[in-house]
Protein backbone atom coordinates (compact mmCIF):
# COMPACT_ATOMS: atom_id res chain seq x y z
CA UNK A 1 0.00 0.00 0.00
CA UNK A 2 1.31 3.53 -0.72
CA UNK A 3 1.99 5.86 2.08
CA UNK A 4 -0.74 8.23 0.87
CA UNK A 5 -3.38 5.21 1.28
CA UNK A 6 -2.36 4.22 4.38
CA UNK A 7 -2.34 8.06 5.81
CA UNK A 8 -6.04 8.30 4.14
CA UNK A 9 -7.12 5.11 6.09
CA UNK A 10 -5.61 6.10 9.44
CA UNK A 11 -6.76 9.41 9.18
CA UNK A 12 -10.70 8.09 7.94
CA UNK A 13 -10.41 5.27 10.66
CA UNK A 14 -9.35 8.36 13.59
CA UNK A 15 -12.44 9.98 12.24
CA UNK A 16 -14.89 7.76 12.42
CA UNK A 17 -13.77 6.82 16.14
CA UNK A 18 -14.09 10.66 16.84
CA UNK A 19 -17.60 11.10 15.38
CA UNK A 20 -19.48 7.72 15.51
CA UNK A 21 -20.30 8.46 19.22
CA UNK A 22 -21.86 11.85 19.09
CA UNK A 23 -23.74 10.83 15.46
CA UNK A 24 -25.08 8.05 17.57
CA UNK A 25 -26.40 11.03 20.76
CA UNK A 26 -27.62 13.10 18.08
CA UNK A 27 -29.59 10.58 16.56
CA UNK A 28 -30.54 8.07 19.97
CA UNK A 29 -32.13 11.55 21.56
CA UNK A 30 -34.83 11.67 19.15
CA UNK A 31 -36.22 7.68 19.92
CA UNK A 32 -38.62 6.09 21.39
CA UNK A 33 -37.06 3.46 24.65
CA UNK A 34 -38.44 0.48 22.00
CA UNK A 35 -36.73 2.29 18.93
CA UNK A 36 -33.23 2.86 20.81
CA UNK A 37 -33.06 -1.54 21.06
CA UNK A 38 -35.17 -1.94 17.70
CA UNK A 39 -34.21 -0.22 15.10
CA UNK A 40 -30.75 0.41 13.98
CA UNK A 41 -28.20 2.46 15.60
CA UNK A 42 -27.90 4.43 12.55
CA UNK A 43 -31.20 5.08 11.85
CA UNK A 44 -32.77 8.22 12.74
CA UNK A 45 -35.73 8.85 15.49
CA UNK A 46 -38.65 10.55 14.89
CA UNK A 47 -39.56 14.79 15.68
CA UNK A 48 -42.86 13.12 17.59
CA UNK A 49 -40.16 10.63 20.18
CA UNK A 50 -37.72 14.23 20.85
CA UNK A 51 -40.77 15.47 21.67
CA UNK A 52 -41.72 13.31 23.76
CA UNK A 53 -38.34 12.69 25.73
CA UNK A 54 -38.10 16.84 25.54
CA UNK A 55 -41.40 16.67 27.73
CA UNK A 56 -40.39 14.11 30.04
CA UNK A 57 -36.88 15.58 30.84
CA UNK A 58 -38.41 19.13 31.38
CA UNK A 59 -40.70 17.30 33.70
CA UNK A 60 -38.02 15.17 35.75
CA UNK A 61 -38.11 17.23 39.32
CA UNK A 62 -40.61 19.96 38.07
CA UNK A 63 -37.79 21.18 35.62
CA UNK A 64 -34.73 20.71 37.38
CA UNK A 65 -32.63 20.41 34.41
CA UNK A 66 -33.21 24.22 33.38
CA UNK A 67 -32.37 24.59 36.71
CA UNK A 68 -28.87 23.28 36.40
CA UNK A 69 -27.90 24.59 33.20
CA UNK A 70 -28.68 27.90 33.94
CA UNK A 71 -25.94 27.05 36.99
CA UNK A 72 -23.65 25.72 34.62
CA UNK A 73 -23.66 28.79 33.22
CA UNK A 74 -23.33 31.01 35.50
CA UNK A 75 -20.67 29.31 37.26
CA UNK A 76 -18.67 28.96 33.34
CA UNK A 77 -19.17 32.65 32.75
CA UNK A 78 -18.86 34.06 36.40
CA UNK A 79 -14.91 32.32 36.03
CA UNK A 80 -13.80 32.37 32.63
CA UNK A 81 -14.22 36.61 33.26
CA UNK A 82 -12.18 36.09 36.58
CA UNK A 83 -9.59 33.70 34.89
CA UNK A 84 -9.23 36.25 31.78
CA UNK A 85 -8.78 39.01 34.48
CA UNK A 86 -5.75 36.88 36.61
CA UNK A 87 -4.26 34.67 34.39
CA UNK A 88 -3.24 36.83 30.90
CA UNK A 89 -1.46 39.40 32.64
CA UNK A 90 0.24 37.40 35.15
CA UNK A 91 1.79 34.95 31.94
CA UNK A 92 2.54 37.68 30.21
CA UNK A 93 4.72 39.17 33.32
CA UNK A 94 6.62 35.94 33.84
CA UNK A 95 7.54 35.80 30.35
CA UNK A 96 8.61 39.17 29.45
CA UNK A 97 9.33 41.36 32.68
CA UNK A 98 11.90 41.02 35.33
CA UNK A 99 10.97 41.17 39.00
CA UNK A 100 11.63 39.75 42.77
CA UNK A 101 10.35 36.35 43.01
CA UNK A 102 9.67 35.54 39.10
CA UNK A 103 11.36 32.23 39.20
CA UNK A 104 9.86 30.85 42.26
CA UNK A 105 5.78 31.81 40.80
CA UNK A 106 7.12 30.08 37.72
CA UNK A 107 7.92 26.77 39.83
CA UNK A 108 5.41 27.04 42.34
CA UNK A 109 2.81 27.62 38.82
CA UNK A 110 4.18 25.08 37.25
CA UNK A 111 3.81 22.24 40.67
CA UNK A 112 0.82 23.48 40.88
CA UNK A 113 -0.68 22.78 38.26
CA UNK A 114 0.57 19.19 37.92
CA UNK A 115 -1.02 18.82 41.24
CA UNK A 116 -4.25 16.69 41.20
CA UNK A 117 -6.99 19.05 41.52
CA UNK A 118 -9.13 16.56 43.47
CA UNK A 119 -6.43 16.26 45.85
CA UNK A 120 -7.25 19.68 46.62
CA UNK A 121 -11.04 19.12 46.61
CA UNK A 122 -11.85 18.97 50.22
CA UNK A 123 -9.51 21.25 51.73
CA UNK A 124 -10.79 23.82 49.62
CA UNK A 125 -13.95 22.53 51.16
CA UNK A 126 -12.84 22.97 54.53
CA UNK A 127 -11.27 25.97 53.89
CA UNK A 128 -14.21 27.06 52.29
CA UNK A 129 -16.53 26.40 54.98
CA UNK A 130 -14.36 28.24 57.54
CA UNK A 131 -15.51 31.10 55.88
CA UNK A 132 -18.46 29.95 55.18
CA UNK A 133 -18.70 30.01 51.43
CA UNK A 134 -20.20 26.33 51.24
CA UNK A 135 -23.16 26.45 49.69
CA UNK A 136 -22.89 29.64 47.57
CA UNK A 137 -22.08 30.35 44.12
CA UNK A 138 -18.49 31.42 44.73
CA UNK A 139 -17.08 28.25 46.59
CA UNK A 140 -16.99 27.01 43.03
CA UNK A 141 -16.27 30.12 41.07
CA UNK A 142 -13.28 31.24 43.06
CA UNK A 143 -11.69 28.14 42.77
CA UNK A 144 -12.21 27.41 39.18
CA UNK A 145 -10.84 31.05 38.42
CA UNK A 146 -7.49 29.58 39.57
CA UNK A 147 -5.95 28.22 36.50
CA UNK A 148 -2.53 27.38 36.40
CA UNK A 149 -2.50 25.99 33.16
CA UNK A 150 -4.25 29.11 31.48
CA UNK A 151 -1.36 31.17 33.29
CA UNK A 152 1.59 28.91 32.14
CA UNK A 153 -0.18 28.61 28.40
CA UNK A 154 -0.14 32.50 28.05
CA UNK A 155 3.45 32.65 29.83
CA UNK A 156 4.58 30.22 26.76
CA UNK A 157 2.97 31.75 24.26
CA UNK A 158 4.86 34.91 25.49
CA UNK A 159 8.18 33.39 25.78
CA UNK A 160 8.59 31.66 22.53
CA UNK A 161 5.92 33.35 20.01
CA UNK A 162 5.85 37.09 20.48
CA UNK A 163 9.21 38.89 19.18
CA UNK A 164 10.77 40.32 22.52
CA UNK A 165 12.45 43.28 20.31
CA UNK A 166 8.42 44.28 19.34
CA UNK A 167 8.08 44.60 22.86
CA UNK A 168 11.15 46.69 23.52
CA UNK A 169 10.47 48.85 20.98
CA UNK A 170 7.55 49.67 22.42
CA UNK A 171 8.78 50.49 25.52
CA UNK A 172 11.58 52.73 23.63
CA UNK A 173 8.70 54.90 21.93
CA UNK A 174 8.08 55.66 26.08
CA UNK A 175 5.32 53.01 26.13
CA UNK A 176 4.63 51.89 30.36
CA UNK A 177 4.50 48.81 31.18
CA UNK A 178 0.39 48.72 31.14
CA UNK A 179 0.38 49.99 27.62
CA UNK A 180 3.21 48.00 26.68
CA UNK A 181 0.69 44.92 27.49
CA UNK A 182 -2.49 46.58 26.28
CA UNK A 183 -1.39 47.86 23.15
CA UNK A 184 1.28 46.00 21.73
CA UNK A 185 1.22 42.70 23.95
CA UNK A 186 -2.74 41.95 24.45
CA UNK A 187 -3.70 42.23 20.35
CA UNK A 188 -0.60 40.05 19.43
CA UNK A 189 -1.85 37.47 21.83
CA UNK A 190 -5.54 36.77 20.43
CA UNK A 191 -4.33 33.47 19.66
CA UNK A 192 -3.52 31.97 23.39
CA UNK A 193 -6.77 34.22 24.99
CA UNK A 194 -8.85 32.80 23.00
CA UNK A 195 -7.38 29.48 23.96
CA UNK A 196 -7.44 30.16 27.64
CA UNK A 197 -10.78 30.99 27.42
CA UNK A 198 -11.90 28.33 25.74
CA UNK A 199 -9.63 25.95 28.22
CA UNK A 200 -11.55 27.85 31.01
CA UNK A 201 -15.00 27.52 29.68
CA UNK A 202 -14.86 24.00 28.72
CA UNK A 203 -13.39 23.02 31.99
CA UNK A 204 -15.27 24.34 34.33
CA UNK A 205 -18.29 23.40 32.36
CA UNK A 206 -17.56 19.97 32.80
CA UNK A 207 -16.01 19.64 36.02
CA UNK A 208 -17.69 17.04 38.27
CA UNK A 209 -16.08 16.50 41.25
CA UNK A 210 -15.48 19.90 42.74
CA UNK A 211 -19.36 21.35 42.50
CA UNK A 212 -20.27 17.76 43.71
CA UNK A 213 -18.77 18.45 47.11
CA UNK A 214 -19.43 21.91 47.26
CA UNK A 215 -22.91 22.46 46.49
CA UNK A 216 -25.16 19.81 48.51
CA UNK A 217 -28.54 21.13 47.41
CA UNK A 218 -30.10 19.55 44.24
CA UNK A 219 -31.04 23.66 43.07
CA UNK A 220 -27.37 24.68 43.11
CA UNK A 221 -26.15 21.85 41.22
CA UNK A 222 -24.70 22.47 37.80
CA UNK A 223 -25.35 20.15 34.76
CA UNK A 224 -22.47 17.58 35.39
CA UNK A 225 -23.43 16.73 38.38
CA UNK A 226 -27.65 16.73 37.79
CA UNK A 227 -26.64 14.26 34.97
CA UNK A 228 -25.48 11.40 37.73
CA UNK A 229 -29.05 12.03 39.31
CA UNK A 230 -30.38 11.07 36.27
CA UNK A 231 -28.42 7.97 35.64
CA UNK A 232 -29.44 6.96 39.48
CA UNK A 233 -32.92 6.83 37.81
CA UNK A 234 -32.57 5.65 34.70
CA UNK A 235 -33.72 0.98 34.63
CA UNK A 236 -30.57 0.28 32.61
CA UNK A 237 -28.05 1.47 34.69
CA UNK A 238 -30.19 1.08 38.04
CA UNK A 239 -32.54 -1.92 37.75
CA UNK A 240 -33.66 -1.23 41.33
CA UNK A 241 -35.47 1.96 39.69
CA UNK A 242 -38.02 -0.58 38.66
CA UNK A 243 -40.53 -1.06 35.65
CA UNK A 244 -42.34 2.77 36.27
CA UNK A 245 -38.74 4.75 36.46
CA UNK A 246 -38.13 8.19 36.41
CA UNK A 247 -35.80 8.41 33.35
CA UNK A 248 -36.17 6.65 30.56
CA UNK A 249 -32.41 5.93 28.54
CA UNK A 250 -33.54 8.27 25.62
CA UNK A 251 -34.52 10.90 27.89
CA UNK A 252 -30.70 10.49 29.70
CA UNK A 253 -29.23 10.45 26.19
CA UNK A 254 -31.27 13.80 25.54
CA UNK A 255 -29.61 15.12 28.81
CA UNK A 256 -26.51 14.00 27.78
CA UNK A 257 -26.86 15.79 24.57
CA UNK A 258 -28.42 19.37 26.39
CA UNK A 259 -25.20 19.10 28.97
CA UNK A 260 -22.90 19.21 26.03
CA UNK A 261 -25.00 21.73 23.41
CA UNK A 262 -23.54 24.72 25.26
CA UNK A 263 -19.68 23.93 25.08
CA UNK A 264 -20.42 22.65 21.34
CA UNK A 265 -21.56 25.68 20.53
CA UNK A 266 -18.96 27.74 22.32
CA UNK A 267 -16.12 25.71 20.34
CA UNK A 268 -17.95 26.06 16.77
CA UNK A 269 -17.38 30.40 17.28
CA UNK A 270 -13.90 29.85 18.53
CA UNK A 271 -12.62 26.96 15.94
CA UNK A 272 -11.84 30.12 13.88
CA UNK A 273 -8.94 30.71 16.27
CA UNK A 274 -8.08 27.29 17.12
CA UNK A 275 -7.46 26.25 13.88
CA UNK A 276 -5.59 29.52 13.00
CA UNK A 277 -2.91 28.38 14.93
CA UNK A 278 -1.66 29.12 18.43
CA UNK A 279 0.93 31.65 17.18
CA UNK A 280 -0.88 33.42 13.83
CA UNK A 281 0.25 36.70 15.46
CA UNK A 282 2.87 39.60 14.74
CA UNK A 283 5.87 36.70 14.12
CA UNK A 284 4.39 35.78 10.97
CA UNK A 285 4.15 39.10 8.67
CA UNK B 1 17.10 32.93 33.52
CA UNK B 2 17.08 36.51 33.38
CA UNK B 3 18.52 38.42 36.62
CA UNK B 4 16.42 40.55 38.34
CA UNK B 5 17.08 44.11 37.89
CA UNK B 6 19.64 46.06 39.43
CA UNK B 7 19.30 49.54 41.33
CA UNK B 8 16.46 50.84 43.16
CA UNK B 9 14.06 48.39 41.71
CA UNK B 10 15.45 45.20 43.32
CA UNK B 11 13.82 45.97 47.08
CA UNK B 12 10.60 47.69 45.86
CA UNK B 13 7.50 46.09 43.97
CA UNK B 14 8.51 46.29 40.65
CA UNK B 15 5.56 46.63 37.38
CA UNK B 16 5.49 42.76 36.82
CA UNK B 17 4.20 42.38 40.75
CA UNK B 18 1.28 44.30 39.90
CA UNK B 19 0.77 41.90 37.12
CA UNK B 20 1.00 38.75 38.72
CA UNK B 21 -0.75 40.28 42.03
CA UNK B 22 -4.55 38.90 41.17
CA UNK B 23 -3.33 35.43 40.30
CA UNK B 24 -0.90 34.97 43.60
CA UNK B 25 -4.05 35.72 46.08
CA UNK B 26 -5.74 32.57 44.03
CA UNK B 27 -2.64 30.80 43.99
CA UNK B 28 -2.52 31.36 47.97
CA UNK B 29 -6.31 30.58 48.86
CA UNK B 30 -6.79 27.63 46.39
CA UNK B 31 -3.48 25.99 45.62
CA UNK B 32 -0.80 26.42 48.32
CA UNK B 33 -3.38 26.90 50.99
CA UNK B 34 -4.93 23.81 50.48
CA UNK B 35 -2.37 21.97 49.64
CA UNK B 36 -0.71 23.05 53.75
CA UNK B 37 -3.74 22.33 54.92
CA UNK B 38 -4.16 18.21 53.38
CA UNK B 39 -0.21 18.00 55.00
CA UNK B 40 -1.24 19.02 58.16
CA UNK B 41 -4.21 16.65 58.31
CA UNK B 42 -2.27 14.38 56.96
CA UNK B 43 0.03 14.17 59.83
CA UNK B 44 -2.27 15.50 62.65
CA UNK B 45 -5.00 13.65 64.64
CA UNK B 46 -8.99 13.98 64.11
CA UNK B 47 -8.60 16.18 67.71
CA UNK B 48 -5.53 18.05 65.76
CA UNK B 49 -3.00 16.60 67.91
CA UNK B 50 0.52 15.34 66.06
CA UNK B 51 -0.51 11.44 64.56
CA UNK B 52 3.31 10.93 62.96
CA UNK B 53 2.88 8.67 60.09
CA UNK B 54 -0.27 6.84 61.54
CA UNK B 55 -2.50 7.93 58.86
CA UNK B 56 -0.04 7.05 55.73
CA UNK B 57 0.49 3.55 57.57
CA UNK B 58 -3.46 2.86 58.36
CA UNK B 59 -4.22 3.62 54.19
CA UNK B 60 -1.26 1.68 53.12
CA UNK B 61 -2.65 -1.39 55.53
CA UNK B 62 -6.31 -0.58 54.17
CA UNK B 63 -7.17 -3.33 52.13
CA UNK B 64 -8.86 -1.62 49.22
CA UNK B 65 -5.58 0.84 48.65
CA UNK B 66 -2.81 -1.53 46.74
CA UNK B 67 -5.64 -2.94 44.03
CA UNK B 68 -6.58 0.88 43.65
CA UNK B 69 -3.21 1.58 42.82
CA UNK B 70 -2.82 -1.47 40.98
CA UNK B 71 -6.57 -0.27 38.64
CA UNK B 72 -5.08 3.37 38.16
CA UNK B 73 -1.31 2.33 37.35
CA UNK B 74 -2.53 -0.09 34.72
CA UNK B 75 -4.51 3.02 33.46
CA UNK B 76 -1.73 4.93 33.04
CA UNK B 77 0.25 2.99 31.13
CA UNK B 78 -2.03 2.26 28.35
CA UNK B 79 -3.05 5.85 28.90
CA UNK B 80 0.07 7.70 28.35
CA UNK B 81 1.78 5.31 26.20
CA UNK B 82 -1.03 5.42 23.07
CA UNK B 83 -1.46 9.08 23.50
CA UNK B 84 1.75 9.67 23.07
CA UNK B 85 2.46 7.55 19.79
CA UNK B 86 -1.18 8.33 18.45
CA UNK B 87 -1.56 11.80 19.30
CA UNK B 88 2.32 12.80 17.88
CA UNK B 89 1.51 10.48 14.52
CA UNK B 90 -1.73 11.90 13.85
CA UNK B 91 -0.69 15.85 14.33
CA UNK B 92 2.24 15.13 11.63
CA UNK B 93 0.46 13.03 9.45
CA UNK B 94 -2.98 15.68 9.85
CA UNK B 95 -0.05 18.55 9.29
CA UNK B 96 0.66 17.41 6.28
CA UNK B 97 -2.62 16.75 4.40
CA UNK B 98 -2.00 19.63 1.19
CA UNK B 99 -5.51 20.21 1.01
CA UNK B 100 -6.61 23.03 3.32
CA UNK B 101 -10.21 22.18 3.66
CA UNK B 102 -9.83 18.51 4.41
CA UNK B 103 -6.91 19.13 6.72
CA UNK B 104 -8.81 21.84 8.90
CA UNK B 105 -11.94 19.53 8.63
CA UNK B 106 -9.85 16.68 10.11
CA UNK B 107 -8.67 18.83 13.29
CA UNK B 108 -12.32 19.85 13.94
CA UNK B 109 -13.89 16.52 13.51
CA UNK B 110 -10.90 14.86 16.26
CA UNK B 111 -11.87 17.71 18.21
CA UNK B 112 -15.59 17.93 18.70
CA UNK B 113 -15.30 15.56 21.36
CA UNK B 114 -12.98 18.16 23.64
CA UNK B 115 -16.30 19.08 24.51
CA UNK B 116 -18.07 16.42 26.17
CA UNK B 117 -15.68 15.94 29.15
CA UNK B 118 -16.46 14.75 32.55
CA UNK B 119 -19.69 12.91 33.05
CA UNK B 120 -21.17 13.71 29.73
CA UNK B 121 -18.49 11.52 27.88
CA UNK B 122 -18.89 9.13 30.57
CA UNK B 123 -22.72 8.88 30.20
CA UNK B 124 -22.15 8.43 25.87
CA UNK B 125 -19.91 5.74 26.64
CA UNK B 126 -21.63 3.66 28.94
CA UNK B 127 -24.64 3.65 26.32
CA UNK B 128 -21.75 2.92 23.35
CA UNK B 129 -20.47 0.10 25.20
CA UNK B 130 -23.98 -1.18 26.10
CA UNK B 131 -24.32 -3.85 23.48
CA UNK B 132 -27.91 -3.65 23.12
CA UNK B 133 -28.30 0.02 21.66
CA UNK B 134 -24.79 0.51 20.64
CA UNK B 135 -23.53 1.71 17.45
CA UNK B 136 -20.68 -0.68 17.20
CA UNK B 137 -22.35 -3.96 18.86
CA UNK B 138 -20.47 -5.34 15.75
CA UNK B 139 -17.19 -4.42 17.55
CA UNK B 140 -18.13 -5.58 20.86
CA UNK B 141 -19.29 -9.14 19.52
CA UNK B 142 -16.39 -9.93 17.62
CA UNK B 143 -14.88 -9.59 21.37
CA UNK B 144 -17.22 -12.16 22.45
CA UNK B 145 -19.32 -9.52 24.84
CA UNK B 146 -22.82 -9.64 24.65
CA UNK B 147 -24.08 -7.78 28.09
CA UNK B 148 -23.14 -4.61 29.48
CA UNK B 149 -21.58 -6.03 32.00
CA UNK B 150 -19.49 -8.53 30.13
CA UNK B 151 -18.05 -4.97 28.93
CA UNK B 152 -17.31 -3.42 31.71
CA UNK B 153 -15.50 -6.52 34.00
CA UNK B 154 -13.06 -5.32 35.95
CA UNK B 155 -10.46 -6.74 33.34
CA UNK B 156 -11.27 -4.37 30.80
CA UNK B 157 -11.84 -1.04 32.69
CA UNK B 158 -8.14 0.24 32.08
CA UNK B 159 -8.50 -0.44 28.22
CA UNK B 160 -12.81 1.12 28.47
CA UNK B 161 -10.61 4.07 30.65
CA UNK B 162 -7.73 4.79 28.07
CA UNK B 163 -10.53 4.65 25.14
CA UNK B 164 -13.17 7.59 27.11
CA UNK B 165 -9.81 9.72 27.86
CA UNK B 166 -8.50 9.46 24.28
CA UNK B 167 -11.71 10.32 22.93
CA UNK B 168 -12.79 13.65 24.68
CA UNK B 169 -8.95 14.70 25.03
CA UNK B 170 -6.55 13.34 22.01
CA UNK B 171 -8.18 16.05 19.68
CA UNK B 172 -7.49 18.88 21.63
CA UNK B 173 -3.72 17.85 21.95
CA UNK B 174 -3.60 17.25 17.78
CA UNK B 175 -5.05 20.92 17.87
CA UNK B 176 -2.10 21.93 20.44
CA UNK B 177 0.56 20.02 18.16
CA UNK B 178 -0.75 21.35 15.09
CA UNK B 179 -0.30 24.58 16.19
CA UNK B 180 3.24 23.90 17.12
CA UNK B 181 4.28 22.59 14.19
CA UNK B 182 2.96 25.43 12.53
CA UNK B 183 5.40 27.54 14.57
CA UNK B 184 8.39 25.99 12.73
CA UNK B 185 9.65 28.04 10.02
CA UNK B 186 9.02 26.83 6.47
CA UNK B 187 12.52 27.58 5.19
CA UNK B 188 13.30 25.11 7.78
CA UNK B 189 11.32 22.69 6.75
CA UNK B 190 11.83 23.51 2.61
CA UNK B 191 15.81 23.15 3.80
CA UNK B 192 15.52 19.45 5.20
CA UNK B 193 13.36 18.74 1.51
CA UNK B 194 16.27 20.37 -0.57
CA UNK B 195 18.95 18.23 1.15
CA UNK B 196 16.92 15.49 0.25
CA UNK B 197 14.89 14.45 3.66
CA UNK B 198 11.82 12.39 3.08
CA UNK B 199 9.14 13.37 4.82
CA UNK B 200 9.31 10.57 7.66
CA UNK B 201 13.03 11.53 8.20
CA UNK B 202 11.55 15.29 8.34
CA UNK B 203 9.61 14.50 10.79
CA UNK B 204 11.93 12.67 12.94
CA UNK B 205 14.75 15.01 12.71
CA UNK B 206 13.37 18.19 12.28
CA UNK B 207 9.74 18.61 13.68
CA UNK B 208 9.75 15.83 16.66
CA UNK B 209 13.11 17.65 18.27
CA UNK B 210 10.70 20.69 17.90
CA UNK B 211 7.63 19.43 19.62
CA UNK B 212 9.44 18.07 22.29
CA UNK B 213 8.53 20.52 24.91
CA UNK B 214 5.42 20.11 23.90
CA UNK B 215 4.80 16.62 24.10
CA UNK B 216 6.50 16.71 27.54
CA UNK B 217 3.57 19.39 28.41
CA UNK B 218 1.10 17.01 27.15
CA UNK B 219 2.40 14.06 29.14
CA UNK B 220 2.76 15.90 32.37
CA UNK B 221 -0.73 17.03 32.04
CA UNK B 222 -1.86 13.68 31.07
CA UNK B 223 -0.69 12.40 34.21
CA UNK B 224 -1.76 14.61 36.39
CA UNK B 225 -5.54 14.12 34.80
CA UNK B 226 -4.95 10.27 34.84
CA UNK B 227 -3.80 9.76 38.69
CA UNK B 228 -6.92 11.58 39.55
CA UNK B 229 -9.02 8.57 38.00
CA UNK B 230 -12.89 9.49 39.99
CA UNK B 231 -15.57 10.47 37.56
CA UNK B 232 -15.48 7.71 34.89
CA UNK B 233 -15.04 4.64 37.59
CA UNK B 234 -16.82 6.68 40.01
CA UNK B 235 -20.32 6.26 37.17
CA UNK B 236 -19.10 2.89 35.79
CA UNK B 237 -19.68 1.58 39.49
CA UNK B 238 -22.65 3.23 39.50
CA UNK B 239 -24.08 2.16 36.36
CA UNK B 240 -22.91 -1.37 37.05
CA UNK B 241 -24.72 -1.93 40.24
CA UNK B 242 -22.33 -3.03 42.51
CA UNK B 243 -20.10 -4.98 39.74
CA UNK B 244 -17.52 -2.13 39.98
CA UNK B 245 -17.30 -1.47 43.55
CA UNK B 246 -16.72 2.40 44.57
CA UNK B 247 -12.90 2.02 45.89
CA UNK B 248 -11.40 1.33 41.91
CA UNK B 249 -9.51 3.99 42.02
CA UNK B 250 -7.17 5.64 44.85
CA UNK B 251 -9.45 9.45 44.48
CA UNK B 252 -12.52 6.83 45.25
CA UNK B 253 -11.10 5.76 48.22
CA UNK B 254 -9.87 9.44 49.55
CA UNK B 255 -13.40 10.11 49.11
CA UNK B 256 -14.95 7.54 50.92
CA UNK B 257 -12.65 8.19 53.83
CA UNK B 258 -13.76 11.33 53.57
CA UNK B 259 -17.47 11.18 53.26
CA UNK B 260 -17.68 7.76 54.36
CA UNK B 261 -15.78 7.08 57.12
CA UNK B 262 -15.63 10.74 57.87
CA UNK B 263 -11.59 10.16 58.51
CA UNK B 264 -11.20 13.78 56.70
CA UNK B 265 -7.08 12.54 57.73
CA UNK B 266 -6.76 9.17 55.80
CA UNK B 267 -8.42 11.15 53.45
CA UNK B 268 -5.29 13.68 53.28
CA UNK B 269 -2.63 11.17 53.30
CA UNK B 270 -4.08 9.61 50.37
CA UNK B 271 -4.52 13.08 48.41
CA UNK B 272 -0.69 13.99 50.07
CA UNK B 273 0.42 10.67 48.48
CA UNK B 274 -0.99 10.85 45.17
CA UNK B 275 0.29 14.67 45.38
CA UNK B 276 4.17 13.51 45.89
CA UNK B 277 3.75 10.56 43.23
CA UNK B 278 2.34 13.40 40.54
CA UNK B 279 5.41 16.21 41.80
CA UNK B 280 8.09 13.40 41.03
CA UNK B 281 7.64 12.60 37.68
CA UNK B 282 6.77 15.88 36.81
CA UNK B 283 10.29 16.79 38.09
CA UNK B 284 11.22 14.28 35.61
CA UNK B 285 9.11 15.39 32.58
CA UNK B 286 10.38 19.04 33.47
CA UNK B 287 14.09 18.13 33.54
CA UNK B 288 13.80 15.90 30.54
CA UNK B 289 11.17 17.98 28.47
CA UNK B 290 13.35 20.85 28.97
CA UNK B 291 10.18 23.06 29.78
CA UNK B 292 11.69 26.10 31.70
CA UNK B 293 13.88 26.19 27.82
CA UNK B 294 11.80 29.42 27.03
CA UNK B 295 14.39 32.20 28.98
Amino acid sequence: MSTKALTGALLTLFALFFTIPILWLLLASSKSPAELIDSSPYAPGSLGSLTDNWNSLIAFQDGAVLTWLGNSVKYALMALVLTMVVSIPAGYALALMSFAGRRLLLIVTLVVMLMPATALVLPTFLELSYVDLINTSWSVVLPFSFFPFGVYLTYIYFGTAVPRELLEAARLDGCSEAGTFWRVALPLAKPVVALVAFFSFTNNWNNFFLPYVMLPVSDAYPMQVGLTQMLASTPTFNPVVGANAEVQPPTLVLATLLSVAPVLIVFLFSQRFLVAGMTAGATKS
Amino acid sequence: MRSVTSGGRRFGPAPGHLFVSGYVVLLVAFGIGPALYALYLAFTTNMGYWAGIDNFTKTFADFRFLPAVGHVAAYLVLWLVSLTVLVVTLALVVHSVRNRVAGSALRFLYYIPGALAGASSVLLWLFVLDPSVSPVAWLLSAFDLQTFNQVIAPGNLPLIFTVIAFWTGAGSWIVVLYGALNTIPHEVIEAARMDGASALTTALRVQLPMLRKWIAYMLILSLAGGTQLFVEPQLVSQASFGVVGTDYSVNQLAYLYAFNQNDFNGSAALSIILLIFSVACAALFVARGRLFDVD
